[in-house]
């Protein structure tokens, strides 16, 4: 089966359990367990390629720009992590099927369950570094789930929490290192990287590089001092703890570990980091686990444990560690998943995980007694199951490393290690198992059915199948152990079997198993001793920094971010001006290259109309409904510069944009106050005025500055001028641009443009059906309202006038092309002429007439112009290129057919449907607030003695 | 002439930033207004300023204006419009929703801020 398919399979199958979950608990973990089953085979059909030592590929480029390919690659170590997550996460989906309650919602668990798993499916095939690191946070979000799934408990929403924040921030970290590590090879797919381990490691850039992949690794993998977070974890269901915190998720760090071995490890700084954490994991994670009470907390800090020593033997950098890590991976999945699984089972059937309150369980549960004890020994490292075997090869390892100069400090302190967890393996079995039957249990213990004992017992047969006949495993682990170390080591010949002679390591383990066996005899006193040590307690620190972030983050972004937009502004502004007096100061410039031209009345004329329009809306703007005159005489003198400058396209934009503006902002006002109260001190009035003022200056200079010189290097405007005719076909160069030589520009305009007019349509619909529609409605209008709503010299006007208006707006668009004019423009004047029909006969009666949607014009006129481009995909030409031909039909004279008229039809339409869709949105929020009498035109309004009471007071207001 | 268009330009931005820094919506959309104008007219600016002529092909004609600024500000015009009309929209909203047409997050008098945000 195809790698796409096995890492697709549960992420798609994830969308079936939640549909599933009202055909019953049976069939969501049936169909679940199907999916997982199917990317299980799917995986085995590639085992004969993994068997011949070949790597099965498979690639899709994605960004290749980025170096972000979605490519797959199976090895043997991949096919070992992958053949671990899909078949411990069949067993675990059979186990949840009959451990959660009926009152768990079975689909989302199992939902979360196979996103998870497709996460680490993904992270374990992955060939791109940068895939791997998609998967990595798919992995981190999934377990938050996971953790956090009994939402209604503290525990476990702090828990996913914590695991969420430490794992992450260890993902940010590795995702600067494997940055660097690409940077470093010119390629972030991994096949690439492994072959470069001589480049990698010579850079000045691998020690950051490592340090910042070990972190991600050592956060997901719980390593010292990142382990805390793990026993937290363990308020998730125990299928949970089983699959993510013992055999999958927690490995994924390890193995990163492992797929960097080759090019990462062998030098001083792998082996003394890796080492040193791994062994501070392995003996604290043991000694604390010793002293737990509640089962599943014992299980994490050994979880915590047997990753150190996973971790460690990996540090050692020979292959014979790799190989003992390996086969460890293999052997830990399998005990610990079964004791996680056993430890769900008391918890189910006791309704108790506390130690201190079982006992004598062998009596009650016997099934459960005979798997739980034989993981547990294995765990212990007892001869003839799994356990014993990986742990004589860590002791066998420990014994031949020196770190820190000192040949005793590695085997004395894995010793001590084992110790500790033989220790807490026997108090599990002697205090939970062994013992007086009790009769305070809170329930009844028994044996479960075969639902939940099935699935821990099949994994409990391999410990023991493996443990007996090592020489099984034995290929499967050389294989896996091959892959792993690359070209960078030979597989070591070493063989698995239980006696290797009376070699160091077995004295060590004799130590261990004697030693744990004394630990339990002490165990009362140590515990005394151990409750009285002063322990830093990892929760309260980690609340304490997250808590220090917190304040720190807030003590920073309130007093700059307070939600005052004036002092956001106030801020911009001044740090533009000084950003730009910094570059006026630090750059050069040119000489002036054009003159200044001559001065006429007119001109001044205008200025100074425009000054003073200016300067009386500062002056005047708490007037409202005067500042919207005098903003207008603005744009009137800004329209006349326009024509007077020669851009007479421009004047006609800016004079039809002025009067649909200004519409505008008269239907706002309506509903606004219609002054602006005196709110501000003179002080911040002066602070204000500085600001304004020293923007003003700023810009003024710049512009100066600006129109006296030429661009430095020769504009594109000369190559429109030349080729708008020969190229474009039209005469008028401002028009040939906007359709053609930018006519993608215009295009994505055109879309701004539609979207924001369905914007305001989104925002108006939302407000009519919120609570502001109560108070629209019993608004009482704040002006006196006119007698005649429709005066009837208007209602003719506009209905006379309303086809010239029409006829203007095809005449200047169809000589757009060629004269002043088009799309933009025509569309304007057409708007322009049916808002005249909105305000002379009212919104009802206008709307009766309204043949077409807003909404559709705007579509119509966005596909009109996309299909224009498209259409030059048909003659193989790129989008939007333009074509244009002259025809002449006998009594009219010669005349031009052009695409880019087409085009500017669609911009036509869409800025027709934009400004219309707006100003209707306005109008209906005003419709809603009176009376709907306006559905007839020219009829009176009889009821002008409803005089508001605020008017005269308004009035003194409105100076 | 240039020096009138450039002074413009600054009052047209002074004005703007005055208003902008006004503590309702209504100025500060109207300063946001001045501002465009200030913004489009330094655009078209850019070209130079050209009397009579107009970039519309005539024959035996070879002197036009720039034309490329003016494409670009046409554009910005109907945009600005836009734009303009989003603002007034989410303005109006605001004041019909609270009765009230601050820009300024106001001081919350019943509730303590810290908590409210934690």
């Amino acid at each position: 089966m195809s790698l796409f398919i096995i890492v697709a399979l549960p992420f798609l199958g994830a969308l079936l359990p939640g549909l599933m979950n009202s055909a019953g608990r049976a069939a969501t973990a049936g169909v679940t367990f199907a999916i997982s089953l199917a990317a299980f085979v799917g995986l085995l059909t590639n085992l004969p390629t993994v068997l011949a030592g070949e790597v099965v590929m498979a690639r899709v480029d994605w960004m290749p720009l980025l170096g972000l390919n979605f490519s797959l690659m199976l090895d043997g170590l991949g096919f070992f992590f992958a053949l671990l997550i899909l078949g411990i996460g069949l067993l675990i989906i059979a186990y949840a099927r009959h451990y959660l309650s009926r009152d768990d919602n079975m689909g989302q668990f199992f939902t979360y369950l196979l996103l998870f798993q497709g996460a680490m499916v993904g992270i374990v095939l992955s060939n791109n570094i940068l895939l791997l690191l998609v998967f990595w946070e798919l992995t981190s979000l999934s377990s938050f789930l996971l953790i956090g799934y009994w939402k209604h408990l503290p525990e476990g929403r702090q828990g996913a929490r914590m695991a969420l924040t430490v794992t992450g921030m260890g993902g940010l970290a590795m995702i600067g290192g494997m940055l660097i590590l690409g940077e470093i090879v010119g390629s972030y797919d991994l096949s690439v990287i492994l072959q470069n381990r001589d480049a990698i490691q010579a850079d000045p850039l691998y020690v950051p590089a490592l340090l910042l992949i070990l972190l991600g690794c050592f956060t997901k993998s719980a390593q010292f001092p990142f382990h805390f977070w793990l026993p937290h974890a363990m308020a998730a269901p125990t299928p949970v703890s089983a699959y993510l915190h013992s055999a999958t998720m927690v490995k994924a760090g390890i193995f990163l570990m492992a797929r960097m071995w080759p090019v990462l490890s062998g030098t001083p700084e792998w082996f003394t980091i890796i080492m040193t954490v791994g062994l501070i994991t392995m003996v604290l994670g043991a000694v604390i686990a010793l002293f737990k009470h509640d089962l599943k907390a014992l299980l994490a800090f050994s979880t915590v444990s047997h990753l150190g020593l996973i971790t460690m033997l990996l540090g050692t950098g020979t292959a014979f560690g790799a190989m003992a890590a390996v086969f460890h991976i293999l052997n830990h999945a399998t005990f610990k998943a079964a004791l996680f699984m056993s430890a769900g089972i008391i918890d189910h059937e006791a309704h108790t995980r506390d130690i201190r309150r079982l006992g004598g369980l062998r009596k009650l549960m016997p099934v459960t007694f005979v798997i739980a004890s034989l993981a547990a020994l294995s765990m212990a490292g007892i001869p003839l199951l799994n356990g014993f075997l990986s742990k004589e090869m860590m002791l066998e390892e420990a014994n031949h490393t020196v770190l820190f100069n000192s040949p005793w400090l590695v085997p004395a302190l894995a010793t001590f290690g084992s110790l500790f967890s033989a220790a807490y393996c026997f108090r599990l079995i002697g205090h939970v198992f062994f013992g007086p039957v009790r009769d305070d249990y809170p329930a009844k213990p028994h044996d479960p059915g075969s639902g939940l004992w099935l699935p821990p017992a099949i994994l409990v047969v391999f410990v023991v199948l493996i443990g007996v006949a090592p020489f099984m495993a034995e290929p499967f682990v050389k294989l896996v152990t091959a892959s792993l170390l690359g070209d960078a080591a030979e597989v070591p010949k070493a063989y698995f079997k239980i006696w290797h002679g009376l070699v160091p390591a077995l004295y060590m383990s004799l130590i261990a198993v004697v030693g744990g066996l004394l630990m339990l005899l002490i165990f009362k006193p140590s515990l005394r001793l151990w409750d009285k040590a002063p322990r830093p307690e990892a929760k309260v620190i980690f609340e304490a920094i997250v808590e220090g972030v917190v304040r720190l983050a807030r003590a920073l972004i309130l007093p700059l971010h307070n939600g005052a937009f004036t002092r956001y502004a106030a801020i911009g502004a001044v740090v533009f001006v000084v950003a730009g007096y910094h570059a006026w100061t630090t750059g050069t410039v040119g000489a002036t290259t054009r003159t200044l031209q001559a001065v006429n009345f007119v001109s001044i004329a205008g200025w100074m109309m425009l000054v003073a329009a200016t300067v009386g809306m500062v002056l005047m703007h708490r007037n409202r409904l005067l500042s919207l005159i005098l903003i207008g005489i603005v744009g009137l003198m800004v329209s006349i510069g326009f024509v007077y400058f020669s851009a007479p396209d421009l004047a006609m934009t800016q004079f039809t944009v002025e009067v649909v503006t200004i519409i505008l902002l008269l239907l706002a006002l309506n509903f606004l106050p219609n002054t602006t109260p005196i709110e501000s001190s003179i002080l911040r009035r002066v602070r204000d005025a500085g600001v304004a003022v020293i923007g003003g200056l700023a810009t003024f200079a710049l512009s100066y500055h600006y129109i006296l010189r030429d661009a430095v290097s020769a504009p594109i405007s000369e190559f429109h001028v030349a080729n708008s005719y020969k190229g474009g076909g039209g005469t008028n160069v401002v028009n040939v641009i906007l359709v053609d030589f930018r006519g993608f520009d215009t295009y994505g305009e055109i879309i701004v443009l539609g979207i924001a007019a369905l914007l305001i349509y989104a925002l108006t619909e939302s407000l009519l059906s919120g609570p502001v529609r109560a108070r629209l409605l019993n608004r009482k209008p704040d002006q006196a309202r006119a007698g005649d709503k429709h005066p009837m010299m208007m209602v003719v006007m506009t209905r006379v006038i309303m086809p010239v208006v029409l006829m203007v707006g095809f005449y200047i668009f169809l000589r757009g092309h060629n004269e002043p004019g088009g799309g933009f423009i025509a569309g304007l004047i057409v708007s322009i002429g049916v808002v005249m029909q909105y305000m002379a006969s009212g919104f009802g009666w206008a709307s009766a007439r309204l043949r077409y949607p807003y909404h559709g014009v705007i579509g119509a006129g966005v596909l009109i112009a996309g299909l224009t481009g498209i259409g030059s995909w048909f003659v193989s030409k790129p989008f939007l290129t333009s074509d244009f031909t002259y025809v002449r039909i006998p009594p009219f004279e010669k005349f031009e057919l052009a695409t880019a008229a087409l085009f500017d039809l669609g911009v036509f339409l869409a800025v027709v449907g934009a400004v219309m869709l707006s100003l209707e949105s306005f109008s209906r929020l005003a419709r809603l607030a009176q009376e709907p009498s306006d559905d007839e035109p020219m009829d009176i309004d009889p009821s002008r003695d409803d005089l508001p009471t605020s008017l005269a007071s308004s009035e003194k207001e409105g100076v | 002439m240039e020096l009138l268009v450039s002074s413009a330009i600054g009052i047209l931005t002074a004005g703007g930033l005055y208003l902008l820094l006004r503590l309702r919506t209504f100025p500060v959309i109207l300063g946001i207004s001045l501002l465009t104008y200030a913004v489009n007219v330094f655009l078209f600016a850019s070209g130079g300023l050209t009397i009579g002529a107009p970039p519309i092909l005539r024959d035996g004609i070879d002197a036009y204006t720039d034309p490329l600024p003016q494409a670009l500000v046409l554009t910005a015009i109907v945009i600005s419009f836009g734009m303009t009309a989003v603002v007034v929209m989410i303005g109006l909203g605001a004041f019909l929703g609270s009765d009230d047409d601050h820009v300024d997050d106001q001081p919350e008098p019943d509730e303590d801020r810290s908590e409210s945000t934690s």
